[in-house]
Order: C-alpha cells, then structure tokens, then sequence
C-alpha cells in the first residue's frame, strides 16, 4: 500500500495530530499555569532554603522521595509492558506500546527531577558525575536511570521512525521536524531489517535494565540502617509495585486517548481486557509481597522495626496504611475479576495509582518518624511547596505527553498494519 | 570519648558550649518547633516514676564517631569520610545536601541547614573564627571538635613530640562542670580513656548494629572505678 492509501486508512489516527479545537486550549492553558506556578516554588525553595518545605529533624526525606520513586514505578510501564509484549508476539499490546514508550520516557523526565528539588545545593547535582563515591546507592540510582532514560528514549524513537516517514510524506508543513527525524526512511528492504535487528536487540536490552532501574531505587532505602527499610525482599517488592503502578497509568493513559481522540477502532474491548487480566496478576503478586513483608517484620522484627509497623498497622499511619490497602486490593481486586470493562479498568486503575503513590509515602515517612533510638522524634505536614510541585510535576508529565500526540501518532501505525497483514495471511494459509 | 552518666548532672553546659565553639547557628522557637534546631551535642533527658518518687536520666549525645560509619559510604559524592585519626569529618564545600547521611545515622545525630544559618545579633561578635563556616543547604554534626585537634597537633609537631594524654580537651569535656566527659587516644592503652572503656560500667549505643561507636558511656549508678 503507497502512503496515501495508509494514511486515509488511519485516518483516525492521523487527524487528531492536526485538529486542535478549544478541548485542546482548555487542557494545555490551565496545565500550564499549574507548571509554571511550580516553577515559582522551586524559585522560591531555592531562595530561602529547603526549610519551606515540611521535612525536618529527623524526618529529612519525604515527599519528593515519594514521587521520585513513584514516577520511576510508572515508568516501568513502557518499556517492560512493550517489550515483553514484544517479545512473547503477543499482538494485543500492538495499540499500547507507543503510548506505553511514551508514558516510560515521561515519566522517566519527571521522576529524578524530584532530587534535583531534594537536593540543598540544586545547582550541584553534577557533581554526582563529577565527584561519584560508587559504594553509594545514590551513584548506583544514578547510573541506571541514566542508562534507563537513554534508552528508552531510543526505543521510543526507532520504533516510531516508519511512522514518521510516513508523516514526513502526509505533513510537508512540518518537515523542518519530520526530516531530520526520519532519518530518510523509505521502506526498502533493506531498511527493515536493519530496523528488525535494532528492534530485537533493544527489547532485550531494556528488560533487565528496567529492572535494575527499581532494584537500585529500592536499595537507596534497603542498604540503610532505617527501621523497616533494611528488608531483602525490597528490591522484587519495588519492582512489582513499579510494574504495577506502570500498568494501571497505561490503562489510564489509552482509555484517556481512545476516548479524545476517538481511537475506538484500535483500542477495543478486547485489548483491554487482556491488560485487565495482566493487571490482575500484579494485584496478586503486590499483595503477595505487602504480605509476606509486614508479616515477617511482625514476627522477626526487633523493637525499633515493630514501632514503625504498629504505627502503620494502628498508629499514627494506620489511615493510609489501610486506605493503601484498599486502593490497591480491595477495590480493584473484584473489579479486575469480574468486570474487565473500560469503566471498571479506568476506576481500578485510578485507584492503583492513588493506592501506589500512598504505599510509597507509608514505606518511607513512617521510618523516619520512628527511628531507632528513641529520643529523635518529629512529624511531617508537606508544606504548600511540595505540593506545588507535585502537581507542576504531574501537569508537566500529562502537559508533555498532551504536546507529543500533537506530534507523533499515539497508536503505531506501521505495527498495526503489520499485525493486520499477518492477520490475513493466516487467515489465508487455514 | 568517654560520658560518665554517672557524673551528668544535665546541666546542659556541654550543649552551650559546643554550639558556641562551633559557631551552630540557632534555630528560633518557630523553627525548632518544625525539628530545624541544631544540636551537634544533644541532652536527652528521661524522666521516671510520678512524683514524689521521680527518676531522672541524662544521656548527651554528640556523634559516635563511628569505627565502621553508615553515614559515610552513602555520601554520593564522598562529602563525609573516617579520617586517619578516626574522625567520621564532614567536608562542607562539596556537600551538596542529598541527606543520605542522615537518615542512615541509627544515632540521628547529623543536622541540615534548612535556612541560611543565623545567629541573634549581639552573640555573632563572639563566633569562632577556627571553625569553618556553612551554608544553607548542607548537612553539619559534631566532629570532635577537629579545630583543637589540629592546633594541639600543630603545637605538638612544632615541639617535636606526641600530643599528650589530655592535651586536646573539646570544648564539652572543658566546659562540664561535673567532669563527666573524657577525651583521648583510645588507641593508646596507658591513656585515660583506654582505660575507662574497658571499665565494667563502659557500654555503647545500639552495638549490636556493629557500627562500633568511639563514644563509651559509664552506666550510673555503680561506684566510679574509673
Ligand atoms: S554517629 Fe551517625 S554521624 Fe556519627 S559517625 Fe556514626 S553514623 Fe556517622
Ligand atoms: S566534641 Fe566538640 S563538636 Fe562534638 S559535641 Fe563536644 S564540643 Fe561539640
């Protein structure tokens, strides 16, 4: 098929990028407003020092902490979602993965940004590269999420180049971009193949790499001294809450999409209920996890750790740590078994993604409440700051992936004509 | 170092001390409220019982010093390090306020500046002008006082000789009016404090974490064999 006849065929897919009504202002305008506001505490954090925030002694990691790690859960999304997808041919992810690459670059943006505010002296975050001290899990954080981000941009971007050939074809007002960016995809023989072997070797790569991404994020906590944090099953424990969360913003994400842009002829029922289903297994598997940890700290632990978790389990936490549980379990899990419709994913995905981000909070302020000797104590209220600049982030993350659909095609196009072709062949060979 | 609870009075002389020799900057009420007060020496006091049968425990608390530091191999950029004497030292200018230190301290004894430190006006004139100055945004906590280190060790080098036993007192174990804080070698089997940690009375803070603190403490209540 020439690129004319594909582009029509998509025609759905193609014109979103072009139309932008007041629905399209509506939505940037106030997300903006939202980031630039954030800007404006960073500006003034910066100013007068890290004490506008809520943290003090003992309490000096919080909510930044807790939206870093949480950002980088929802990254995991992408790339593991998509390749592994990949990788198993498993063609119902065909609709998912662009938007799943994205979410996974995005969020991979916003996630480190939160240590850059963390940080009392912001403009020497360099010196991390410049001075590394490798025995710290920081410099290990560091490394991976570095090697992460790069190359889950390149994923994102190989497997888009068809795609923006065909763009480069269909929008010649736009080949200031899309020239450069195509890289002079035609379509020959030869460049699919190549595209082939960069795609396999890609996905390969990114399944460990993701996955060393949360390891390491889970051991800044898990190589420390604090009460609770100092736990071997840390690292699978994150990993399966990041694949998690991940999960549930994609489904958030596409079900967003399809209903904007309306993708429904791509992204059907089906294809949700398969994600459904995978969801499902990481409801078991996190609770599987939170389990085995609480109940094992409950027997085994000494008195510092058995503060904190009887602050969670009926203390000061006991709110967040049950509302978590509720989030992440008891609503979705039902809902997941028995009603795999779009309506009920977008409310248990909802729920995950508030669930998760509160599990993150109740795994890292607790511990710093409840030290191990018993004389520092403090609390923590996040302060007009932080929260100012959890919202920047996520007007920022939804603000860039609102920009990229205007760009890139949401659903891939080259992919989804190549899974349909080899629909019909073997429709053909029976 | 060397605390005889027994001899702690908490009088709190050792807290003002060090903040003066340290030039620790002060909080303010507002702040310390929110947990910003510095307290390179920290009193903790316990009380026991109601009255009239009250029990009170002292326990000061500068930095263990620690043989086998947490704090340190955290650091991302090596801001904070066991020098050769053994001194876990904090190197201000390359600190760039991750705060991994801090919270992987069991002791909770590393303080961050949270504001621009700030003294009230007529007690700046009387700053140490030996210590080196912080800033906003990093992380500072006791360090034995390293200034009289360095100067005993000066003077001692210019004599041609070793720094004596007690010769380097910290401005804590000066100023304690009940002489309940030594200092010294504990490398140096003939010196006091040798021989107070291998006292029966002599403990440390959470050994069991294995962080061997170099702060010993004499339990009270028992007669002074020291
Ligand atoms: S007491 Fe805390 S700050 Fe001092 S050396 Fe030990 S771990 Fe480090
Ligand atoms: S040794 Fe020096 S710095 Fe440490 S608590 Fe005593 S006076 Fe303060």
């Amino acid at each position: 098929m020439d690129s004319e006849a594909i582009a029509r065929k998509y025609d759905r897919i193609l014109t979103p990028m072009t139309r932008t009504g007041w629905k399209f202002w509506a939505t940037v305008i106030p997300l903006s407003v939202i980031f630039l506001w954030s800007v404006l505490a960073f500006g003034w954090q910066y100013h007068w020092g890290l004490g506008e925030t809520g943290m003090g002694h003992p309490v000096s990691w919080t909510l930044y902490l807790v939206n870093f790690v949480f950002f980088i859960g929802i990254s995991h999304a992408g790339a593991l979602v998509s390749a592994v997808l990949r990788i198993t041919h498993a063609g119902w992810g065909t609709p998912f993965g662009r938007a799943a690459e994205a979410v996974t670059v995005f969020a991979l943006a916003a996630g480190p940004t939160n240590i850059l505010f963390d940080l009392g002296r912001s403009v020497r975050f360099y010196w991390v590269a410049l001075h590394a001290q490798f025995k710290s899990p920081l410099l290990w954080d560091f490394t991976c999420i570095m090697t992460y981000f790069t190359v889950s941009l390149i994923f994102l971007y190989v497997l888009m180049v068809p795609d923006i050939g065909l763009l480069r074809e269909r929008f010649p007002g736009r080949r200031w971009l899309y020239r450069p960016l195509s890289l002079g995809w035609t379509g020959t023989e030869k460049q699919w193949s190549i595209l082939g072997k960069i795609i396999g070797i890609l996905c390969v790569a990114v399944i460990p790499i993701a996955v060393s991404v949360h390891t390491v994020v889970s051991w800044v906590f898990g190589m420390q001294t604090q009460p609770m944090w100092h736990s071997t099953i840390f690292a699978p424990y994150f990993v399966v809450g990041a694949i998690y969360s991940g999960i549930a913003a994609i489904i958030v994400v596409t079900i967003a999409l399809r209903k904007v842009y309306h993708l429904e002829n791509y992204l059907k029922p089906y294809h949700f209920n398969n994600m459904g289903l995978l969801l499902l297994t990481f409801t078991l598997l996190w609770v599987y996890f939170t389990f085995a940890e609480h109940l094992t700290v409950g027997y085994g632990g000494g008195p510092a750790e058995l503060a904190v978790l009887w602050s969670k389990l009926t203390g000061k936490y006991a709110l967040l740590f049950w509302i978590m549980v509720t989030l992440c379990f008891v609503i979705p899990f039902p809902i997941l078994i028995f009603k795999r419709t779009l309506p009920g994913l977008l409310v248990s995905s909802i729920c995950i993604i508030i669930g998760m981000w509160i599990e993150r909070y109740t795994i890292i302020i607790p511990s710093f409440i409840e030290p191990r000797l018993p004389y520092a104590r403090g609390d923590y209220m996040p302060s007009w700051v932080e929260w100012s600049m959890t919202a920047g982030l996520l007007a920022g993350f939804t603000l860039a992936f609102v920009l990229f659909s205007k760009f890139f095609p949401v659903i891939s196009i080259w992919e989804t004509e190549k899974e349909e072709k080899e629909k019909e062949g073997h429709a053909k060979g029976e | 170092m060397v605390i005889d609870l027994d001899r702690c009075t908490g009088c709190q002389a050792c807290v003002v001390a060090c903040r003066q020799e340290n030039n620790v900057s002060f909080a303010g009420e507002k702040e310390a409220k929110l947990g910003r007060a510095k307290f390179w020496m920290n009193l903790i006091s316990e009380v026991k019982g109601t009255y009239p049968d009250v029990e009170m425990r002292f326990l000061p608390i500068p930095c263990m010093q620690c043989d086998h530091p947490p704090c340190t191999i955290v650091c991302p950029v090596a801001a904070t390090y066991k020098n050769p004497e053994g001194i876990v030292a904090q190197v201000y200018p390359r600190c760039i306020g991750v705060r991994m230190c801090i919270s992987n301290c069991p002791y909770t004894v590393r303080y961050f500046n949270w504001h621009a430190p700030s003294w009230p006006d007529d007690y700046k004139r009387g700053r140490n002008p030996d210590v080196y100055k912080r800033r906003k945004g990093i992380t500072e906590k006791c360090n034995f006082c390293i200034q009289r280190i360095r100067k005993a060790k000066e003077n001692a080098k210019r004599e041609k000789r070793r720094i004596r036993d007690g010769e380097v007192i910290p401005a804590c174990a000066e100023t304690c009016p009940s002489e309940a804080i030594y200092f010294g070698d504990l490398n140096e089997p003939k010196s006091r404090v040798y021989r107070l940690s291998k006292s029966r009375r002599a403990f440390r803070l959470l050994e069991d974490l294995g962080t061997e603190p170099k702060v010993y403490y004499l339990k009270e209540g028992e007669w002074n064999d020291g």
